[in-house]
């Protein structure tokens, strides 16, 4: 108890001291990892001739642009496009520019090649949605300036590469023409746009590629209608099938003469069922046709006939023909062949030769192959290689050379869907320090270089020295428990709905999985995974029981597709067991009872709201009944507007139930004015927080008890028009409500209006307060308020006497049904930033005072003491005040640079933070993710409960010796000297 | 119509409200009071609906009010919502077209006999005592009702105990917090009412307005530590300044006594002419003496 007070006042006076977080320019690296991504890539441009530097350029779905080293597959440059702005296509022009297209034919962009620097951007206002295309000819040229042509709400657009200017524009979309393709005519200036008007006609318009005037138009007609899946096979060829998917057309419009076959696909491939699907490649006279699970590739002869060249399983992947040389055409097709992978690269023009054919072997879990790029080069011997970029199902990125795989990057891990952490193994016995410390001598040449840098002995190869040791201290990455509970595993499902297991220590990859359950199958088309939950977290057996976690997916992207469960052993790896399709999953609920196997009780509730329960076991059923009267959940209904509450009725009675369902029964509802009011964001508290007091100790010796329940729902509504982005209202239409709300008898507890604000709002919930952060048109700033509640059924409990007595009602249990005597205190401030997540720091014992962790708009986290956000601040604190810590109230929330988290590094595409205790009180860990990950300890008051890891034991142990040195020669100077004063 | 509101008025005059008041019901800031504004805990005065409350003259503006009446419905566990009573509220137009609900008042039929017995069911099983309002009152029921439940062992005092906090929204009803006026710890105890007549209290609330961000215009500093360096206040001129002043006072002082012992000296030495000259004043007082 005394140590906890003291710790209390300690706390409190390094609070005072130190506000803000910062580290000093050798601590970088230290305890924080930063790992850079760039997403599933969809385009490829090799830049390899002519240049000492190999590079790639890739856009991916993550809509990032970046350069890569081939040699080794790092980012030579990387730029990420904002959350809409996805990537249409990449192109090289000029030879130092990287064209792109973006925003579906809205943006065009010229990157610099060498270093990535923005050379010129046009945007181009298109009419009307439509298909974005991007095209920069090779010889179109006007005045020595090439022409980049781009294709993009139903305009076509030739835009300088030098400098970006529109030179021409022709609409398209005036003539209802829904443009499908835009070729270009080999060796001359025309320009093909090709298109349909309806469903049954044919336009072919030939354009003068230098002024954009119209050479020629023609039209034709097939009655049988044309399906929008369409693909350019040659110059003057064109492959479309019809509406019923049955049928092929070929578009022959050479010399703008238009000529439609047609051809039953059962002629070409034989029997086949389901859809049809051309898909988009190109590879020269050839295309490639997907029906029933396999790909036939069809050539095209010089009549103009079809004819099948293979057949080969859906599961391969081929990638766009690639000129090499003189007419030349290589296509590289890689397909799955048991647990191997061959590559082979054929003469597009001649598809039995074979210029190369490899094996390589990747591993298992990174799935199929999803897509493929070829680059050719020279070899030594004047003969031409071919390497390839292969994509896979975990959107890892591969580059093969010669059958080996010369470089991989998990670009999995940049579209990370959710994150649970779990504990790593106890260190067992046999294990021994030293065994990971290498060896005694390494551990003292260590301190003794430690020491030298204290006595700033040290030359500079040594500072070199122990720098490099500090960062790689290997006690930061062992594989086994500690002391302080800073070394877990951050188990993190991506949306290729495969697990990664990621050491806090230094952010490496321990194992991944690709979750067998979740992937594509004949049950389940399109399955997404949505969370991962701890299922199983051992503590009585944590000798000899692995943790393991919970993986809720789903069929579909639609919320009433069947669910997925997968459980995952955390620290092999593999899937336990998994089941499913089975009901549909809207929600999880942990609930905070274990079985004897401390398996965690989870509920999912699905669309009809009725319960299942997990684990499937009869105990596990048993101490749900016992506890079914005490559990409440509800549902927010964000379209409608309304927010409903269940209780337990009883076992569902529809057919094939089960025990292990149970039917709700409405219990509350709140309906919000749909005219005026708009959900757009809600916060709960974490349920794993912990609160450490009850009361709050006002100035005056005054005292408050907090009102602390884990059953509040934080509610924003907006009007309609403010819902949308800043800008769409006018202050006087926009007003902004928000509520809290008691989620098991539906009372609200709270409601204010902000007038003249608007969405986005993004809010944290803690404690018995709640942080949200708004837009204030009347301002035009952002605002973050702050509201806490206090309980004040318990506010007479002041008495020390009634305490003794017993007379309080402290520990008499509270009951939602109460009727709550609340008193809510707010206040508001202005804030710099507009902000992409927030959230709160927790601790193991919620000691600590907390921080706001904010993910600002420009990809980093910054750290604000909630201490700002005191609803108590007010100009002149009194003395009582400012000894608690009460800051002078300001209009605006400081912005301390020292505090930024990710100091000089960015986490581009921030989507969430997340915060996780430490079993040391004073740190608690920061994980930010979105294309990046980022990761660091944080304390938030100091770490005043425990010594740095670079306390020198070495100079304390030095400094002792000295002493007891300096004792004993001092006392035997004395004696001597006592003894010649004797005999004088 | 006229003669309701001329004896509206003559009720106003007898209860001996009549001066001038504010158009704003009073009802709404006592519940402000409850609720939100910091550091009320004293009780409140429960609009009960058998006291007669004082109504208000219609004021001369051209904001109107109506009479409108919407039902509450209960159910007692599992069963069918039933009628269980009428609220009757004042809807109040505003001249901006805003409509208002006020002075809300709440009549509870009288349990019949299959009611009581239902209920004592739902008192012995510790189950769900259900009620429901429309979502909007002028067109009840609105886009749906407006739901809420209590533990039934929570209501039995003497009589049955009810509480109604109605959050509305101009015609809509948002929310009901429903429950006993009281605490109702768990675990909930079987306790029989001795009379089975509801005893209702119920409060209309509206929204607060947020209170405005602070808008300082003079800049303050936050130090790293949180402190605030405020800026020290304007010193006055002599503050400022005194160094350089008192030299200079020093200098014409000295230079003063300079220049008035230089005629003296002069005087004293080249003769009368400039001494009477430098002493024409004290001249006439020696005279005069």
């Amino acid at each position: 108890m005394a140590a906890r007070v003291l710790s209390f006042y300690l706390l409190l006076f390094l609070s005072i001291a130190q506000l803000g977080v910062s580290l000093y320019e050798d601590q970088v690296g230290l305890m924080d990892w930063h790992q850079r991504y760039i997403g599933k890539v969809k385009h490829a441009v090799f830049h390899t001739q002519r240049s000492g530097r190999k590079r790639v350029m890739v856009s991916t779905e993550q809509n990032v642009i970046a350069s890569l080293d081939l040699r080794h597959g790092d980012i030579f440059w990387r730029r990420v496009l904002g959350a809409n702005d996805s990537v249409d296509g990449i192109e090289l022009a000029l030879g130092k520019y990287v064209i792109s297209l973006s925003s579906a034919g809205g943006t065009l962009r010229a990157w610099n090649l060498p270093d990535g620097q923005m050379v010129w951007e046009t945007s181009l206002q298109g009419s009307k949605p439509s298909k974005a295309f991007l095209l920069v000819p090779t010889n179109l040229k006007v005045d020595k300036d090439n022409l980049v042509l781009a294709f993009g709400g139903g305009c076509l657009v030739a835009v300088s590469s030098i400098d970006g200017e529109m030179l021409w524009k022709k609409d398209f979309a005036a003539e209802s023409l829904e443009v499908q393709q835009v070729v270009q005519s080999p060796g001359s200036d025309v320009i093909y746009v090709l298109g349909f008007v309806g469903s049954t006609q044919f336009d072919i318009y030939q354009i003068n590629g230098k002024n954009g005037e119209v050479i020629h138009h023609e039209t034709s007609n097939y009655a049988g209608g044309f399906s929008r899946n369409t693909l350019i096979v040659s110059d003057d060829m064109l492959v479309a099938l019809d509406v019923t998917g049955s049928i092929l057309i070929t578009v022959n419009f050479q010399g703008g003469k238009v000529r439609i076959d047609v051809k039953p696909i059962s002629d070409l491939v034989g029997y086949y069922s389901g859809q049809v699907e051309l898909l988009a490649l190109r590879l020269g006279r050839m295309f490639a046709l997907k029906a029933h699970q396999h790909i036939a590739l069809i050539s095209v002869t010089n009549e103009g006939k079809l004819e099948v060249a293979e057949k080969v399983n859906s599961a391969a992947a081929i990638s766009d023909a690639l000129p090499f040389s003189e007419g030349q055409l290589a296509v590289a097709r890689v397909h799955h062949e048991d647990n191997k992978v061959q590559l082979t690269v054929k003469l597009g023009n001649d598809w039995s030769t074979n210029l190369l054919d490899e094996t390589v072997k990747i591993d298992g879990q990174r799935g199929l192959v999803q897509k493929v790029f070829i680059n050719n080069y020279i070899r030594t011997d004047r003969s031409h290689g071919f390497r390839a970029l292969v994509v896979m199902e975990d959107h890892s990125l591969l580059l093969v050379q010669q059958g080996e795989i010369v470089w991989t990057r998990e670009d999995g891990l940049a579209s990370v869907l959710d994150v649970t952490t779990t504990e790593l193994p106890v260190e067992k016995d046999g294990v021994s320090v030293s065994k990971v410390e290498q060896n005694l001598f390494d551990w003292l040449k260590g301190h003794v270089l430690k020491l030298k840098g204290t006595l700033m002995l040290a030359t500079p190869d040594d500072m070199v020295a122990i720098q490099a040791m500090r960062l790689k201290s290997s006690e930061k990455s062992k594989m086994t428990r500690d002391h302080n509970g800073f070394r877990k595993l951050l188990i993190v499902l991506t949306q290729a709905r495969k697990l990664y297991a990621l050491h806090t220590g230094d952010g490496r990859i321990i194992w991944s999985l690709l979750i067998g359950s979740l992937r594509k199958s004949d049950a389940c088309g399109h399955p997404v995974g949505l969370r991962v939950y701890p299922w199983q977290v051992p503590h009585h057996h944590a000798m000899d029981e692995n943790p393991s976690v919970l993986v809720v997916g789903r069929c579909q992207l639609s919320q009433d597709a069947p669910g997925i469960l997968s459980f995952v052993d955390a620290y092999t790896g593999s899937e336990i067991e998994s089941s499913g399709p089975v009901h549909d999953v809207l929600q999880v609920i942990p609930l905070p009872f274990t079985d004897s196997t401390e398996q965690r009780l989870h509920l999912l509730i699905d669309t009809k709201q009725r319960g299942h329960l997990y684990p499937r076991s009869r105990e596990a059923l048993g101490i749900f009944q016992q506890k079914s009267s005490n559990i409440y959940w509800y549902s927010i209904e964000t379209g409608n507007g309304i927010i409903r509450g269940y209780a337990i009725k009883g076992s569902c009675i529809h057919e094939d139930s089960d025990d292990f369902c149970f039917e709700p029964r409405d219990l509350w509802s709140v309906v919000f004015p749909g005219e005026s009011e708009k959900i757009i964001s809600t916060a709960t508290p974490k349920l794993n927080e912990v609160v450490h007091t009850q009361a709050k100790v006002m100035a005056e010796q005054d005292l408050m008890y907090k009102y602390i329940s884990k059953n509040l729902l934080f509610v924003a509504t907006a009007s309609p028009k403010a819902s949308h982005g800043i800008g769409s209202a006018t202050p006087e239409e926009a007003s902004l409500v928000v509520y809290l709300i008691d989620t098991v008898t539906g009372r609200v507890f709270y409601r204010m209006t902000h007038q003249g604000c608007q969405a986005p709002v993004h809010a944290v919930f803690s404690e018995n307060w709640v942080i949200y952060h708004y837009f204030n048109l009347r301002a035009h700033r952002y605002e973050m308020s702050v509201i806490e509640i206090y309980d004040q059924s318990r506010a007479d409990n002041k008495d020390v006497l009634k305490l003794v007595v017993g007379k309080h009602n402290l520990t008499v249990p509270t009951s939602s049904y109460s009727r709550p005597e609340i008193v809510a205190k707010s206040q508001s401030y202005f804030f710099t930033h507009s902000v992409k997540a927030i959230t709160v720091t927790l601790t193991a014992k919620g000691i600590t005072s907390k921080q706001l962790l904010i993910g600002t708009i420009g990809d980093q986290v910054l750290a604000l003491d909630k201490r700002y956000l005191d609803p108590r601040r007010s100009l002149n604190p009194s003395q009582a005040e400012k000894e608690e810590g009460v800051i002078p109230l300001t209009d605006s929330l400081p912005v301390i640079p020292q505090s930024y988290l990710t100091h000089a590094l960015k986490v581009e595409g921030l989507r969430d933070v997340i915060t996780v205790p430490a079993k040391l009180e004073s740190t608690t860990l920061v994980f930010a993710y979105g294309v990046d990950l980022f990761f660091t300890r944080l304390a938030p008051s100091r770490t005043y409960d425990s010594l740095t890891e670079d306390f020198s034991y070495a100079l304390l142990l030095l400094t002792i010796v000295a002493l007891v040195a300096a004792i004993v020669v001092t006392w035997i100077w004395s004696e001597r000297k006592e003894l010649q004063e004797k005999w004088r | 119509m006229e003669k309701l509101m001329l004896i509206l008025g003559l009720a106003m005059v007898f209860v001996g409200l009549g001066l001038s008041m504010a158009f704003h019901s009073d009802e709404l800031l006592v519940e402000d009071e409850e609720f939100g504004l910091e550091g009320s805990a004293t009780d409140v005065p429960y609009a009960r609906p058998s006291q007669p409350t004082p109504t208000r003259k219609r004021s001369s503006d051209p904001d109107s009010d109506s009479k409108i009446q919407f039902s509450l419905e209960h159910a007692f566990g599992e069963s069918e919502f039933s009628p269980a009573g009428t609220f009757t509220a004042r809807l109040k137009t505003w001249s901006q077209g805003a409509q208002t609900l006020t002075k809300l008042r709440f009549s509870r039929n009288s349990l019949t006999e299959a009611e009581m017995e239902q209920f004592q069911k739902l008192l012995q099983g510790d189950d769900f005592y259900r009620i429901r309002l429309p979502s909007n009152v002028l067109n009840p029921p609105g886009r749906d009702y407006i739901v809420s439940s209590v533990k039934a062992r929570c209501l039995p005092r003497d009589g049955l105990d009810e509480h109604f906090v109605i959050h509305t929204e101009g015609v809509n009803i948002l929310a009901v917090n429903y429950g006993a006026p009281g605490a109702c710890p768990y675990p909930r105890q079987l306790k029989l009412p001795s009379k089975w007549a509801f005893n209702s209290y119920t409060i209309l609330k509206n929204t607060e307005q947020a209170p405005r961000t602070p808008v300082f215009t003079e800049e303050i500093t936050v130090g790293e530590n949180g402190e605030i360096q405020v800026p020290p206040p304007e010193k006055s001129f002599w503050a400022k300044y005194w160094m350089y002043l008192i030299p200079l006072g020093l200098i014409v002082m000295n230079a003063m006594t300079q220049a008035m012992n230089m005629p003296e000296e002069q005087a004293a030495s080249q003769g009368q002419q400039g001494g009477a000259a430098a002493q024409r004043a004290p001249v006439p007082a020696v005279r005069r003496r």
